[in-house]
């Protein structure tokens, strides 16, 4: 188990420029399971690829358990790396999958089946030893990928976006698997994904980035409810923040703060809402519609509710945000900003 | 190879696919059949036909210029059993194929690793490094009759100039026996390896690039992956590269006939070549074609391993 | 510790003295050619000079000697002529079939088409005994005609599974909404399976053409005359005046004849690979 640090961590592609990484800073904590979150293009992946010595930095270091690794192979580096598609050896059983780490590196070969084993049992795949990759479901897949990575009890796990291939209700439970074993293991794992649902279910702190800059990086809780800036902040949640401008700041508010004024019994801040849409979704509602009247007439906001009301497409209700609950951005740097009291008249 | 799609359900995955019948599709089999008779005719008519030929003409006494034809039994082919040339062109014949080859396999496998990734100038390789293969087979062949010609070669001139030959010991490349057969082999790995190249180069690309990688965070090096991964993953590329090669080689005349002519002494005679010398220069049809009728065990074979891979991929 | 810098340098070097040494080895004889071309005979036949150079003026009588006292232009007609022919009765016959080898008869389709691949497997070098027993029968001896008979028989079989390839990746849904809108299967077939296969079919006829020009025991053994003869078989063969080789014309031949097919061939390679290999590559 080590640490992984980056300083200054920078990747060009193409000279003049931006870089798909841009000097990212970052330290994990000794087991902690870190993920890295952004969109397509944010430099996530390439961040990772570097990470693990599939890419070489244009500048700044890399450190493995306080070594400079920027010269050091893949191997040496003594990491492993789940990828989207697993890649999985074709060619090869499950058991020589798993047993081809121990075969490179050379460990000899009376041990490699009570290592090979142990690994499988690990991830409940003993049954499957002598199958092929394509006779394996997606899940199956994924622990036998696993299976290969743990084998040579490595310092660093990296995962790259590995549930992305798998349909919904598959992901569902193969993630469960994942912080299962993340919490039986306990290696220090750092994880590729552009869901923002996976980075806050699963990590110990998210890592936001976007065109190759780190937006913020904090755990779970601090990149939701105190967000560095309004990428972060609409990037995380699902419907995403409601960004509204007051003179030279962008004030943001979540959906679910987002209600009946009457409901709310504290310092709030209320606005006219006429409900152009809505959608039921079982377990609540998404109201989406136009603030009336005042400065912010005719802007669309979006609202999540719990049952318990009927709303009526057309109509415009009081509703209102309680005021801890406003996010402030600087306008110019849309950088988080102190809160202040406004006019919303 | 290439991305797993999505899975749906926790189940292992059929090894058939399911075969989709389009809906509404009018199977109208007459104008199937009209449209595919044409093509079917003339393969028939021009490939079937004279092949049936050939085995009644190895049982005959069919020659050039006569209109006499008898049934011999297996007369030509107990002659040409017994007669050494015919020995010897098989032995030819087998051990230039096989030679050419393990060479071409060696050497088109380093050209593919080595073009494999993209660099200034690639393209040009690409035409140049083709050209071997694009070139009429006569033409080629005879590009190098004349590199190997026994006065004027320029690779006797460069021997020479090396001083590691002397001026009048020329070797004669294409006049003694075991250096003629030795161009021989050499024209047909020259005329294979663009071919073979190009095919494995496909076959490289076609694995995608994350399993190279994975293996080398696994800690494989240069020569592990290479051998214990990437060669097995292209099975089914380097058997038809070497099957398609087989054939290329085995069946070939035009080489030794415009290099050689079989000789010198018939120490280059193939079958294919022999069956021509004797069929068409030497009038004796019969004999011939018994000759030529040598090459279908080897293709049989050659066919039966291609359908084989064939099979074994589509299942994958 | 390994360097990573070692190891990325010591791998380049080897790369580029594999990709110097095969560039040379098999572009080598065309340079050759090139150079016998132009070097007047004097210089050509001088075995002290260095043959990599031009020791005298380059010069064009080796050019005009072919183009002017030998029958090359003439071969050159022929080849292009079979070739023009033969690529028409190939596509004449190639393209339905295949077509309904894709397309409408399931099972059977696949197995004839097996079938068809098979026979590209026999060679001209066993066949050529009987066909030219054959042809003389006919009459065709010695004449252009019996290449254009029997060469389709060399080309349809891969041009059939080329094109099955090419026609199965269509997807039937085109069709099927063709049919839809009114039109007969055969009226799909023509107005909008062909124009959309274009690059395929183009792919077909370099493949014929390149194939004609490519091909030598059929044309030796069927044509004696040189004026009918074929610019493959006519460079060897009618090139060399008693024992003596005009290397000069015959180098200069051979580069004349070989370059535009190149050119052809390479435009057109992808495709001709997919073809060798389709089954066994996936994806």
């Amino acid at each position: 188990m080590a640490v992984v640090q980056t300083r200054n961590l920078t990747k060009v592609f193409k000279e003049g420029e931006l870089g798909a990484v841009n000097n990212v800073n970052l330290e994990t904590r000794e087991g902690e399971f870190l993920v890295f979150l952004g969109p397509s293009g944010s430099g996530k992946t390439t961040l990772l690829r570097m990470i693990a010595g599939l890419e070489t930095p244009t500048s700044g270091e890399i450190l493995i358990g306080g070594k400079v690794v920027n010269d050091m192979t893949p191997r040496e580096r003594r990491i492993a790396m789940v990828f989207q598609s697993y890649a999985l050896y074709p060619h090869l059983t499950v058991y020589n999958n798993i047993a081809f780490p121990l075969k490179a590196q050379k460990i000899p070969k009376n041990l490699h089946k009570e290592k090979v084993e142990w690994a499988a049992s690990l991830l409940s795949i003993g049954s499957l030893l002598q199958r092929k990759p394509r006779e394996l479901s997606g899940g199956e897949r994924q622990r036998v990928a696993l299976a290969r990575a743990i084998v040579r009890e490595p310092s660093v796990f990296l995962l790259d976006e590995p549930l992305s291939n798998l349909d919904a209700k598959l992901r569902l439970s193969a993630r469960e698997e994942l912080e299962r074993f993340h919490r039986r293991v306990g290696t220090t794992t750092i994880y590729v994904t552009h869901d923002q649902v996976e980075a806050m279910a699963m990590g110990d702190r998210i890592m936001v980035l976007n065109k190759g800059v780190v937006r913020q990086f904090a755990t779970p809780k601090e990149v939701y409810d105190d967000p560095a800036d309004t990428f972060v902040a609409t990037f995380l949640g699902s419907p995403p923040m409601n960004l509204v401008e007051n003179g030279d700041l962008i004030v943001g508010f979540r959906p679910e703060h987002f209600r009946l004024a009457d409901e709310i019994k504290e310092p709030k801040v209320t606005f006219k809402f006429k409900v152009e849409n809505v959608e039921y979704l079982g377990a609540e509602f998404i109201l989406s519609g136009l603030i009336m009247g005042g400065q912010l007439d005719g802007k669309k906001v979006v609202a999540r509710l719990l049952l318990g009301h009927t709303y009526e497409i057309g109509v415009t209700y009081d509703f209102a945000v309680p005021e801890r609950h406003l996010k402030f951005f600087d306008r110019a740097t849309e950088k988080k900003t102190e809160a202040r009291a406004l006019a919303w008249a | 190879m290439g991305m797993t799609p999505a899975v749906s359900a926790d189940a292992p995955r059929p090894l058939k696919r399911a075969r989709i019948t389009s809906m509404g599709a009018a199977k109208s089999p007459l104008l199937g059949a009209a449209m595919f008779a044409p093509a079917i005719l003339y393969i028939v008519l021009l490939i079937g036909a004279p092949f049936m030929l050939a085995v009644f003409y190895a049982f005959s006494d069919a020659r050039i210029g006569s209109n006499e034809l008898h049934y011999v039994g297996f007369e030509n082919f107990r002659s040409i059993l017994q007669s050494p040339s015919f020995l010897k062109a098989i032995k030819n014949s087998v051990v230039f194929t096989i030679c050419a080859q393990i060479i071409v396999l060696i050497c088109s496998n380093i050209l593919a690793i080595v073009l494999e990734k993209k660099f200034l100038g690639r393209g040009l390789v690409r035409f140049l490094i083709l050209l071997p293969w694009v070139a009429p087979v006569s033409l080629g062949t005879i590009g190098w009759k004349w590199i190997l010609d026994s006065i004027y070669s320029v690779i006797t001139w460069v021997l020479i100039w090396a001083h590691l030959v002397k001026p009048y010991e020329a070797p004669m490349w294409l006049g003694q026996p075991y250096l003629a057969m030795a161009s021989v082999i050499l024209v047909h790995c020259w005329r294979l390896i663009p071919f073979s190249t190009v095919i494995l180069l496909a076959g490289r690309t076609a694995i995608p690039k994350e399993i190279p990688e994975a293996a080398s965070i696994d800690g494989a090096g240069f020569w592990r992956t290479l051998f214990q991964i990437t060669l097995p993953m292209m099975r089914p590329i380097l058997s038809v590269a070497v099957l398609f090669g087989t054939i290329f080689t085995f069946t070939d005349m035009t080489v030794v006939y415009i290099l050689t002519a079989g000789g010198p002494f018939n120490s280059t005679q193939t079958l294919p070549s022999l069956a021509f010398a004797t069929g068409i220069q030497g009038s004796d049809l019969a004999a011939g074609a018994a000759i030529s009728l040598f090459l279908v065990p080897v293709l049989v074979v050659i066919a039966y391993l291609m359908l084989r891979v064939a099979s074994r991929t589509e299942g994958a | 510790m390994s360097n990573l810098f070692v190891q990325k340098f010591g791998p380049r070097a080897t790369k580029i003295f594999f990709l110097i040494f095969f560039v040379v080895l098999l572009a080598f004889p065309f340079y050759w050619m090139f150079i016998a071309s132009f070097k007047p005979n004097a210089d050509l036949y001088n075995v002290e000079n260095n043959p990599f150079i031009f020791n005298m003026k380059p010069t064009l009588d080796h050019i005009r000697l072919l183009f002017t006292e030998t029958r090359y232009v003439r071969w050159l007609g022929n080849t292009a002529l079979v070739g023009a022919l033969v690529v028409v009765i190939t596509l004449l016959l190639s393209i339905p079939a295949a077509y309904a080898l894709a397309r409408l008869t399931g099972r059977w389709g696949e197995r004839i088409g097996i079938g068809i691949f098979l026979t590209y497997l026999v060679p001209p070098t066993l066949l050529f005994i009987p066909l030219s027993r054959v042809i003389a029968i006919l009459g065709l001896q010695d004449t252009i005609w019996s290449l254009v008979l029997v060469y389709p028989s060399v080309t349809i079989p891969f041009s059939i599974w080329l094109l099955m390839g090419f026609f199965k990746s269509i997807p039937r849904e085109l069709e099927d909404a063709a049919m839809v809108d009114g039109l007969t299967r055969f009226g799909a077939f023509v107005k909008l399976v062909i124009p959309i296969s274009l690059s395929g079919i183009l792919t077909v006829v370099i493949f014929t053409f390149t194939l004609v020009t490519q091909e030598f025991v059929y044309a030796l053994t069927f044509i004696s005359p040189e004026s009918n003869q074929m610019v493959g078989v006519g460079i060897p063969i009618f090139l060399v005046r008693g024992d003596v080789y005009f290397w000069g014309s015959l180098m200069a031949a051979c580069l004349i004849a070989s370059l535009p097919i190149a050119f052809l061939y390479n435009l057109f390679l992808d495709r001709f690979i997919a073809g060798f290999t389709v089954g066994a590559v996936k994806g």
